[in-house]
């Protein structure tokens, strides 16, 4: 059996081989080169039904006018995106287009994933300075909106507790803001604050690293990007995650809650410290009641994390000058207030704002406007910096569950200078 | 006489109290089962109750027994829901194809490695069989990596312009995700372990009566050993539906993904938790179906083998 079965295989496999090499490589000659470049896209946005509508109506747009490139879609969960990029540049396999969460930028840039975005200034220029992606000085990233974090209450709840309304221009000071929770819990609120403590990932850097900040900390070294020395581990950065443990100690906020609004919606807290994507689902549950307020001044000005997500192009780009053509074509105010309208998010041109049904002057959600455009600040545009967003994590979670502050920091920064390091200070 | 009444009564006292001692040892025997049985089936009831409630009522539910009762504002919204957001006819399919695909193809391939190990007189077997068993030690996430770019390079065919041509790079394919686990060492060891416990004097009878190495694995060995081939396509059968991190790496293409990968649809912004569960009713589903299919074989098994999943 085993002798007759050999030529067989044999002959099949020298067959096989003769019909290959009669073959041609695909994509090598009789192929359609007289068609449209296609230009691969890729978005965080698979699941997100309304978000994929706005870049659906942009690409056929875009498609429909010209003949010169072919846009093609294809749709990521965000939780699994990073590592898709991450599979994909290691097989040499990026699509010309693809957008990123606003703090990774700078690595993907310094690991050769994109090259400068080099759309003209007349676009970047008119957008949020948040929504611009800068590294080296280089523009690499430009996105159509941003998000805001701000602290929902309930008018009606702060004045029956004799507490001060804050407005942009006169926020909380801190003490302020820790009497409001002391008399809020003695008004029945167990606990008074949701911060979104039982999160977990970048939210902790995004939410928690504008108040450290505020209180005049940062997570690195924003001159020289080489050290956190002194910035995660000064006396104000003690200062701050000291306010922070005891925030937890005396019960003013916790850990314990489920993500997102709910608690706030239940009036189970009185204060919440949220985005701008929970605004409209708050409004119709408390309607005129709501407040959105600007988060408490920890000693150097209120301040809230900015930058979302943002367009780039590819390395490996078989046409940038397309890829350009097709951002140019998709920053037009139409689109970006539509995206802002159906995605609850702020438009990241004036332009757009004006055109947006909730943040246009008046809009219901126009405080959020003010908010970024007077509180925002970028999160550190360095490579490391997802090395630094999950060491803070890490050391701002020992601290919330009582670990001794000074210690805490002092090892986070050793973590992060060690990776700057090792990694030759990553560009700079 | 009265004192062989008194024996008989004596007995059947003692008979009583047995079978009293018995029934109550009984009793709490299955009121133990009982309240472990509803202690795994609570993530499974709370999955599929919640899956008809709407998201604020499946945490406000959360801390309490109505948590597991399909009480309140009970709906069938949340799947639909999870057909807007997900091409869950297609992700089925996928993932259905690749598993069936995987099982199928590796206990043709492992058992006849299997059988060439255990069977078959070669020098260097016992090297070979030590080699593979090393594998099982490397962790699957420390050659991802390296496996996607090797795979982004293999030489594969396709039709274009009506011809078939060669191309090279099996990203956003089936075969990506089948072949690299078709071969699997813990299969084939289990079939090597299973295969030497047949007496080889079977093979020695066939071999006089004319039967080639083939003849003897496909007529002899096979149908004499039912229990391995159970074990191992249930064990295949978990991991290749349950695959996750493979699938994300490879394929890019929607059409292409298994329903894992649909799982983090619905991480948003906000979760919808009530989709969530309606998603996870609907993958778990067929799991289920396969393990009540084959429940007999899959305690066996795992007996026969000392492992579980």
């Amino acid at each position: 059996m085993k002798r007759r079965s050999l030529p067989v295989m044999v002959s099949l496999c020298a067959a096989s081989a003769l019909a290959l090499t009669a073959c041609g490589q695909a994509g090598q000659g009789g192929g359609s080169g007289d068609g449209p470049i296609e230009l691969t896209m890729w978005t965080h946005s698979a699941g997100n039904p309304a978000e994929l509508e706005v870049y659906d109506k942009i690409i056929t747009d875009f498609n429909a006018s010209q003949d010169e490139y072919e846009v093609v879609e294809e749709a990521f969960p965000q939780g699994a995106y990073n590592d898709a990029i991450t599979a994909a540049a290691a097989a040499n396999d990026l699509p010309c287009l693809l957008d990123m969460d606003g703090p990774i930028m700078p690595n993907w840039a310094w690991a050769g994933y994109i090259q400068p975005l080099d759309l003209p200034a007349s676009i970047t220029d008119e957008l949020l300075p948040t929504a611009v992606g800068t590294y080296q000085d280089e523009i690499y990233s430009a996105g159509y909106w941003d998000a805001a974090l701000s602290i929902f209450a309930r008018k009606s709840v702060l004045d029956a507790n004799g507490i001060r309304i804050p407005t942009v221009d006169e926020p909380w000071t801190i003490d302020e803001f820790d009497a409001a929770l002391a008399t809020l819990q003695s008004a029945g609120y167990a606990t008074p604050l949701d911060i979104g403590a039982e999160d977990t990932g970048e939210w902790w850097s995004y939410a928690y690293s504008p108040m450290l900040q505020s209180a005049g900390g940062d997570e690195i070294d924003r001159d020289s990007m080489l050290s956190a020395d002194g910035a995660l581990n000064g006396p104000e950065a003690v200062d701050f995650f000291t306010w922070f443990q005891n925030a937890f100690k005396k019960g003013w906020t916790s850990s314990a809650g489920t993500i997102g609004n709910q608690e706030f919606v239940d009036d189970e807290v009185a204060l919440s410290y949220t985005g701008v994507w929970n605004a409209l689902a708050s409004i119709e549950a408390v309607g005129d009641d709501l407040l959105i307020l600007p988060p408490p001044d920890f000693g150097t000005g209120p301040k809230i994390g900015g930058g979302s997500w943002q367009w780039g192009i590819s390395s490996s780009c078989n046409s940038p000058e397309g890829a350009r053509a097709y951002l140019e074509f998709s920053f037009k105010d139409e689109y970006l207030a539509e995206f802002a309208d159906k995605q609850i998010v702020i438009p990241a041109t004036a332009g757009a704002e004006a055109q947006s049904l909730h943040f246009k002057e008046g809009g219901d959600l126009r405080p959020f406007v003010e908010l970024s455009q007077k509180f925002a600040l970028a999160r550190p545009e360095t490579p490391a910096y997802p090395v630094i967003s999950s060491t803070f994590e890490k050391a701002a979670k020992d601290i919330m569950n009582g670990a001794d502050v000074q210690s805490t920091l002092d090892g986070a920064v050793q973590e992060i200078d060690a990776n700057i390091e090792s990694n030759d200070g990553y560009g700079f | 006489m009265t004192t062989l009444t008194r024996n008989i009564s004596e007995v059947r006292r003692s008979n009583l109290g047995e079978r009293q001692l018995r029934r109550r040892r009984r009793t709490w025997t299955y009121l133990a089962m009982a309240a472990l049985a509803a202690f795994f089936l609570f993530p499974l009831v709370f999955m599929f109750v919640s899956s008809l409630k709407p998201d604020g009522q499946i945490l406000s539910d959360s801390d309490s027994i109505r948590a597991f009762l399909p009480v309140g504002d009970i709906s069938l919204d949340n799947y639909a829901g999870v057909f807007d957001r997900v091409p869950v006819a297609q992700f089925m399919f996928n993932s259905i194809f690749v598993t069936v695909s995987i099982v199928g193809l590796g206990l043709v391939v492992n058992s006849m490695c299997g059988f060439a190990l255990s069977r078959l007189q070669w020098k260097g077997r016992g090297l070979v069989l030590a080699l593979i068993i090393a594998t099982l030690i490397i962790p699957f996430e420390t050659i991802a990596v390296p496996m996607v770019y090797w795979v982004s390079k293999l030489p594969t065919l396709v039709f274009e312009d009506g011809l078939l041509k060669y191309d090279f790079g099996w990203l956003n394919t089936y075969q990506v995700q089948i072949i690299p686990f078709v071969a699997n060492a813990f299969s084939i060891f289990l079939f090597t372990q299973y295969f030497s416990t047949i007496p080889k004097s079977i093979d020695e009878a066939a071999r006089i009566d004319g039967a080639g190495w083939f003849t003897i694995y496909r007529r002899i060995i096979v149908p004499l050993s039912g229990p391995a081939f159970a074990t191992v396509a249930i064990l295949t059968f978990l991991p290749a539906w349950n695959s996750y991190l493979w699938p994300l790496m490879v394929v890019q293409q929607e059409e292409l993904r298994p329903v894992m990968v649909g799982m983090q649809y619905f991480f948003q912004l906000n979760t919808a938790w009530g989709e969530v569960m309606a998603y996870t009713s609907m993958i778990t589903l067929p799991v289920l179906v396969v393990f009540l299919a084959f429940q007999r074989a899959f305690v066996s098994s795992v007996a026969a083998s000392g492992v579980k999943g």
